[in-house]
């Protein structure tokens, strides 16, 4: 069966069934489970409306806990066995993980993404928001900038491969360094900072991210605060800095950790500029080495991934449960 | 405003300034992808993208295939290189000028344009700018005499790029793949996750924050940690690495997000007209279907071009969950493992295939541009 087919096929099964579900199955409890009518109507009203909130919810929490809840507790469970999956070993693989130069390395790069591409990316947003905010061209400037975030993050590798190429005839940079009589280098060969330069990439993707809500948050500020600011002599630095950042620190703080989550799941970016090579592993790709060869591993370097996420989790849970009240 | 925001006009300047250079730093990137997909592939590795629009030198292999002449004892070729079959077709213009010949493919540009020098026949040969080459020797010819020369040859854009892509890598194929994929991905958490959302902004019921918090909680779980169990369970129960496969895990993975985004978006509908609905008898069920979905139209909308963004741009998940085989890759698994792998230094195809890949994202995301920014907003501003 071609998949056009079969897609069309899923999306009327799926659609149908999703439609169907939560169709009859509110009928089957309103006219069948808890009629509304005869002696107990108040009562039968009052249950069906109890059951009802699970009725609505229980795809998606089935969903959930299949497809993430359920995971986390299974990799947790599936590193502590070996390769086969068949021998309990503990600690076995963190142990091996741990001794693994490779490893450390990717933890460490890791460590070094998390700290600059945040920071960067929110640094970015922030100023091209402020510089775009009063500019009659800014709505357009901005969309230019916002562009990344619709290209993946393999497109966006192949773009970048045709800055970083070591070809001076391909490679814009090592064209400039030809142009003052330097030899062609091969970007993502120097060791360390080859890093910055697959960063680079993250941070050109995320800025438009962080820029637009930066520039919402900035339009949200008060006028009347900036009002009171120029009036009592302040210069636009101080009215950036003293004035406007301190109000949208909140905002700041959501993008900065929105970037970090999502640094902690990108691995396309190092697959594909130098598949983790000249030291720029960091832990998703080091997990895709382990991935289909030794799960016990890989589901150990994921969990290690959790780990670093969990802090920013529970941050996040405890925002979201302060704004509820 | 301009005055009393309390700034100089020579700051006004400087700003324009710095956003015009941070714009123009941010797209050069994509602008070289999209000028090298339309070269000729000799062009790209001869000259940056940057001058494409200028002539380049390039180096080709011809022969001097003129009618041989006799004059006594001598045997002559004369006609025009531009001219000789092998190179005919790339020098339609007629604006090139040669800037050098040769008589060894080691050196294609041993001597200058308007030389003559001793060939290996034992005579001589001289080429010109305009092509125009003079061939002689004492002996007749056993077939034309190969010559090697550089010339300015004019830009030269071209849709074989597209044409090679779309043909013959196979990549219509991937461009298929890549949209079954995505458009049950996009469609089927929608439906789940818009009931879902309702129960949890309108209904009372025990637990209620609880579950919130956890969705916010799902919303940073890593994915790497759900690909070993949950491929595990696919081929338990019979899925295996399948496009079933797939949807299902998109799914799952774009819950925890589309339900957030939409009860945020629902929890800020007017309180009044879902209570006077209650009042006038309407179940839940009508509550949601007739006023809630119709009214969340534009968080639904943003949810749906982030997934279909996420979906389409997505490697991971596809590389885990889809069988690894040719007519089963999305364009991300096809351009990261196949092309780059087998077509490394073909920077034409490269550029061909990744904007190939962009195309359908970008048109998506300019033309709802409006509904992401929303959504991003509805997500992360409180």
């Amino acid at each position: 069966m071609s998949p056009i087919i079969q897609g069309i096929i899923t999306i009327i099964v799926g659609v149908g069934g999703c439609v169907g579900y939560f169709y009859f199955a509110n009928l089957f409890l309103d006219k069948v489970l808890f009629p509304a009518r005869g002696p107990n109507t108040g009562r039968n009203i009052n249950r069906a409306n109890m059951i009802r909130p699970w009725l609505f919810l229980f795809p998606a929490i089935f969903a959930l806990s299949l497809y993430l809840v359920y995971p986390v507790i299974g990799s947790f469970i599936r590193s502590l066995y070996d390769r086969a999956g068949t021998e309990f070993i503990g600690p076995g693989n963190y142990i091996r993980l741990f001794n693994n130069p490779d490893f450390r390395q990717a933890f460490f790069n890791n460590i070094l993404w998390v700290i600059v591409v945040p920071a960067s990316t929110t640094f970015m947003g922030l100023l091209i928001a402020q510089l775009t905010d009063r500019l009659r061209w800014g709505g357009f400037a901005k969309s230019l900038i916002f562009m990344p975030m619709a290209i993946s993050f393999v497109g966006a590798s192949l773009i970048w491969k045709f800055v970083y190429a070591q070809d001076a005839d391909i490679g814009i940079i090592n064209a400039i360094r030809g142009n003052f009589g330097a030899e062609a280098i091969d970007p993502l060969q120097i060791p360390f900072w080859n890093n910055f330069l697959l960063m680079v990439i993250l941070i050109w993707i995320q800025t438009g991210f962080a820029m637009v809500i930066l520039s919402a948050a900035l339009r949200g500020i008060p006028e009347e605060t900036i009002e009171a600011a120029i009036i009592d002599g302040a210069n636009p630095f101080q009215l950036f800095f003293k004035i406007k950042v301190p109000q949208i620190m909140g905002t700041i703080v959501v993008v900065w950790t929105t970037v970090t989550i999502l640094v902690l799941k990108v691995f396309d970016i190092v697959y594909t500029m130098t598949g983790g090579n000249y030291g720029t592993e960091i832990l998703p790709s080091f997990m895709m080495d382990f991935m289909f060869r030794d799960d016990g591993q890989a589901t150990a370097v994921a969990f290690v991934i959790m780990l670093v996420v969990l802090p920013v989790m529970i941050w996040n849970i405890l925002q979201a449960r302060k704004e509820m009240r | 405003m301009d005055n009393i925001a309390g700034r100089k006009s020579g700051l006004v300047w400087a700003t324009n300034i710095a956003v015009f250079v941070i714009v123009v730093a941010w797209l050069i990137p994509t602008v070289g992808l999209f000028v090298s997909s339309f070269r000729d592939r000799d062009q790209i590795s001869a000259s940056g993208w940057w001058v494409a629009p200028f002539s380049v030198e390039l180096t080709y292999r011809t022969r001097a295939d003129a009618v041989p002449t006799e004059d006594g004892n001598l045997f002559i070729l004369e006609g025009n290189l531009f001219e000789s079959e092998e190179v005919r077709d790339r020098f339609t213009g007629g604006a090139s000028t040669i800037a050098a010949f040769g008589l060894r493919g080691r050196e294609p540009g041993a001597f200058p344009a308007g030389e003559e020098v001793p060939n290996n026949d034992g005579g001589t040969i001289i080429v010109h700018e305009d092509g125009a080459y003079i061939y002689t020797s004492n002996e007749p010819f056993d077939g034309p005499p190969r010559v090697y020369f550089t010339a300015d040859t004019p830009p030269d854009f071209t849709l074989d790029n597209y044409r090679n892509v779309l043909t013959a890598d196979n990549m219509d194929r991937a461009f298929i793949n890549t949209l079954t994929v995505t458009i049950p991905a996009t469609i089927i958490p929608i439906l789940i996750a818009a009931f879902a959302a309702y129960a949890l902004a309108w209904m009372e019921f025990p637990g209620r924050g609880l579950l919130i918090a956890a969705v916010v909680g799902l919303l940073v779980v890593p994915l790497q940690l759900a690909l070993v169990p949950l491929l595990n369970l696919h081929n338990q129960i019979g899925i295996g690495q399948s496009f079933v496969g797939i949807w299902l895990a998109h799914t799952g993975f774009g819950l925890p997000l589309a339900i957030y985004l939409l009860r945020n978006y629902m929890v800020g509908l007017p309180r009044d007209i879902i209570e006077s609905a209650k009042v006038d008898g309407a179940t839940d069920f009508q509550i949601f279907t007739k006023i809630v979905l119709p009214l969340s139209f534009p968080a639904l909308a943003s949810f749906a071009i982030f997934q279909f963004l996420w979906t389409w741009n997505d490697l991971l998940v596809a590389k885990v969950f889809l069988p690894s085989a040719g007519d089963a890759q999305v364009m991300t698994v096809k351009i990261a493992d196949d092309l780059l792998g087998s077509r490394g230094g073909d920077w034409g195809i490269l550029a061909t295939a990744a904007f190939v890949s962009i195309a359908v994202p970008l048109v998506v995301f300019f033309s709802m541009q409006r509904f992401l920014v929303r959504g991003l907003l509805a997500g992360s501003v409180k």
